[in-house]
């Protein structure tokens, strides 16, 4: 039974080649379409720049990160190309995971962690990563990926930095994983 | 001639409805290819699963050929198309800071989102813990501009620092993800989990 689990878990994801043309494709198309390559962390960006302007319309003034953001966009911060992709991300992954019967409200852990260290790390993590991504100009998606394509010296860099980073503290986090 | 949203041939209205659905495909993709499970992505720095390296440079390599190709037959202007900026000292610490946190969390911004779409908790905890970050560089971002701005080398190509054309620097990152992907199915049989 275990063995038919398997099989079945295995074919439901898409062959990872085929899957690496599809992303590439879309990539290309934001390129061709928008200019532009893909993201994700510009889209916190915004709705952080979007809460604190809202809250504190004076800080459009006194704080550089915000005064940075409003040079490169005007008008709404919410109305900027990376909110409406992502939300289309909400969208287009839960679509694939509804087709594919993987809908399931859960916390995704190794059974030799409990739940709450998994939560505490996924938050510690994402500190990070959203720092870094600030400081990054960009994160996998908008740095790596996007630079990549396009060739950028920088994007290149910053995906060296991210994977090789990880590969180097691998050992040291492998409780969590393995 | 493309990018049609530069060179004003869809309003700026039609360029954010086509970000939605740019988006829907991104996240499809992503999450059919197994982007959604931390566990399926953090298998890349332990070797039991592959698919990132596999997904992401493919994805790259595709992406970069076709705005190549598409260059050579006119139907793209590589001029009005974004080049991410290169500042050295942002890149390298920024990059090691997400890799730090992608170890740690992982998920990196876009696949938490993926992950969240689909019911994953962790994957919600995560993009709580995104905007905790960018919220602390913003707050501190008089205490790390200089850093942030640091070494700005301009847009360069990487193809051009190393001396090569975009065409032979394409081959070569071709032959190198060729190597990797072999690498990768070596990797996925010598350190293979039974279930994940």
């Amino acid at each position: 039974m275990n063995a038919q689990q398997n099989t079945t878990k295995k074919t439901r994801y898409l062959n990872p080649y085929l899957g690496g043309v599809l992303l590439g494709l879309v990539l290309l198309a934001a390129n061709v379409i928008s200019g532009r390559g893909l993201g994700a962390s510009g889209a916190i960006k915004s709705g952080i720049v979007a809460a604190v302007t809202t809250v504190n319309p004076s800080s459009v003034e006194s704080s550089g990160f915000i005064k940075e953001f409003r040079e490169s966009h005007t008008g709404n911060p919410m109305k900027t190309w990376l909110v409406f992709e992502m939300l289309g991300v909400l969208v287009g992954g839960f679509i694939s995971g509804a087709l594919a019967g993987r809908l399931k409200l859960k916390v995704e852990h190794i059974p030799s962690i409990t739940s709450n260290k998994r939560l505490i790390l996924a938050l510690g993590g994402g500190i990070l990563f959203g720092f870094g991504s600030q400081l990054g100009r960009g994160c996998t998606s908008g740095s790596a990926l996007s630079g990549m394509a396009v060739l950028s010296l920088g994007g290149f860099i910053t995906m060296m930095a991210i994977f090789g980073t990880a590969f180097a503290l691998a050992y040291f986090f492998r409780k969590n994983w393995i | 001639m493309g990018p049609f949203a530069v060179n004003e041939l869809i309003s700026e209205n039609t360029n954010l409805f086509l970000a939605f659905i740019i988006g829907i495909a991104f996240g499809f993709v992503l999450e059919s290819s197994g982007f959604s499970s931390s566990r399926k992505l953090a298998g890349v720095f332990y070797g039991y699963d592959m698919v990132v390296l596999k997904v992401f440079f493919t994805g790259a390599i595709t992406a970069m050929l076709g705005l190549l190709f598409f260059s050579l037959f006119g139907w793209v202007d590589l001029d009005l198309v974004y080049v991410n900026p290169t500042y050295l000292t942002s890149a390298i610490t920024g990059g090691v800071i997400m890799g730090a946190g992608f170890i740690m969390g992982g998920y990196c911004p876009g696949t938490s989102f993926c992950g969240a779409s689909i019911g994953k908790i962790d994957a919600m905890v995560f993009i709580i813990g995104l905007f905790i970050g960018v919220s602390i560089f913003g707050a501190g971002y008089e205490w790390w501009d200089n850093m942030y701005l640091a070494q700005f080398l301009g847009t360069p190509k990487i193809s051009e620092s190393l001396g090569l054309t975009d065409g032979v620097f394409g081959l070569i990152l071709i032959l190198v993800a060729l190597g990797m992907f072999w690498a990768a199915d070596w990797a996925e049989k010598k350190f293979s989990r039974e279930e994940y």
